[in-house]
């Protein structure tokens, strides 16, 4: 089974849940835990340990100078701006391709092949016995992040349960992450403007057909306006997170608080059981 | 020789746009024979790439100066294979404004990376 973590808002708690909830599941079975916010991977500082990398390449162009003529048709092609065809020369922009391959097909020479480049990396850990961390990390400045996430998933196939930690927002980077998912968690605040991504994102998981349910963090009791959405569009209220500074400070040092606080194990086995009968 | 001004309308009573991926038009100028031509810009609302496709058009169009306010990194790095040269127009003129600094000798070359 997959569950990926996600959230339309930014902040809201997606980390602090998915890695409460590996580490719960962890103590009864094995579990993999791939985060796949590869432009700001944080779960390491849950689960520190030893990791070793894989890197992640994708194609791009490669001009052969001998064949090409010039004749423009790949850098008309190419709708980011990766190919530029002057008059004698052809400059690649590596950083701008989306790697569709779409320049090696239009070009009438066969002058343009693919060569990989190396966009982020993936950080594959063991920090408990029966949990495997799996990092995606995407490097600084890049676009790809589609790439080195599916890159993140692919080395965590195999394991009977997963859970994905996605990116903020509803863009490609959090699709990519849904694909596949059996069941989506969406993490949510008490404000204004964590309902309004919620709303995003529930319509997003909605149109992709996973069965999602909704985790309210930083509760500070107001919650009528989400229990009210979450009813409206049947999304079961799996669990309530309070705003409290003892959950902050766990939080602040890297902590768990499943494990660090009393009762809180037990709560979030309740939405293990929710989530994966 | 033909020089490329950007600007945000078509004709050379148009003021100078500042952008150069994202400048609405292009108008171009033969400086021998004075016809212009604007082109608009189809670039303006993409997502992205916009600099080394507009140096393409330019490339397309046969120009060899460019006079615009500011271009980026990519787009400088298009410039300078293509061999066009760019100067800054920072005013608030028209096209022939910015042309006839040009040919006065006025604009100060942009550096390009």
């Amino acid at each position: 089974m997959k569950i990926a973590i996600a959230s339309g808002k930014g902040g809201t708690g997606k980390s602090t849940v998915a890695a409460n909830l590996a580490y719960v599941l962890s103590r009864s079975r094995d579990v993999v835990l791939v985060d796949c916010d590869v432009e700001e991977p944080n779960l390491h500082l849950f689960f520190p340990a030893a990791a070793v990398d894989v890197p992640v390449t994708t194609p791009v162009p490669a001009i052969d100078p001998a064949r090409c003529t010039f004749c423009g048709e790949c850098g008309k092609f190419c709708r980011f701006g990766a190919l530029s065809v002057l008059k004698d020369s052809v400059l690649v922009f590596p950083e701008l391709c989306h790697s569709c391959g779409g320049c090696v097909l239009v070009c009438p020479q066969g002058a343009v092949r693919e060569v990989p480049r190396t966009v982020g990396r993936v950080a594959c850990s063991r920090p408990l016995p029966r949990l495997t961390l799996v990092s995606g990390v995407l490097n600084e400045g890049e676009v790809q992040a589609p790439a080195v996430i599916r890159a993140a998933k692919m080395l965590g196939e195999g394991h009977p349960l997963a859970v994905y930690d996605a990116a903020p927002g509803i863009a490609c980077p959090v699709i990519e992450t849904l694909e596949g998912s059996d069941a989506c968690v969406l993490v949510t605040e008490s404000t204004p403007f964590g309902l309004h991504d919620l709303s995003l994102a529930a319509e997003v998981v909605e149109k992709l057909g996973i069965p999602a349910g909704v985790v309210i963090n930083r509760s500070d009791g107001e919650d009528a306006p989400t229990v009210a959405f979450c009813r409206e569009h049947d999304l079961p209220v799996l669990m309530t997170i309070p705003f409290s500074r003892e959950i902050a400070a766990v939080q602040n040092r890297g902590g768990l608080i499943c494990r660090d606080l009393p009762g809180w194990e037990e709560r979030f086995a309740g939405l293990v059981r929710k989530v994966s009968p | 020789m033909i020089v490329c001004i950007t600007a945000r309308a078509a004709g050379t009573d148009a003021p100078v746009e500042e952008r150069f991926g994202r400048a609405p038009y292009f108008v171009f100028v033969d400086t021998e024979t004075g016809a212009s031509e604007s082109v608009q810009n189809p670039l303006v609302d993409a997502a992205g790439g916009v600099g080394p496709r507009a140096v393409q058009m330019l490339s397309e169009h046969g120009a060899t100066v460019l006079v615009t306010g500011q271009v980026g990194g990519n787009a400088g790095k298009a410039l300078e294979a293509g061999g066009i040269k760019a100067y800054a127009y920072r005013g608030s003129g028209s096209v022939a404004d910015a042309l006839a600094g040009y040919t006065a000798g006025t604009l100060t070359p942009l550096s390009l990376s």
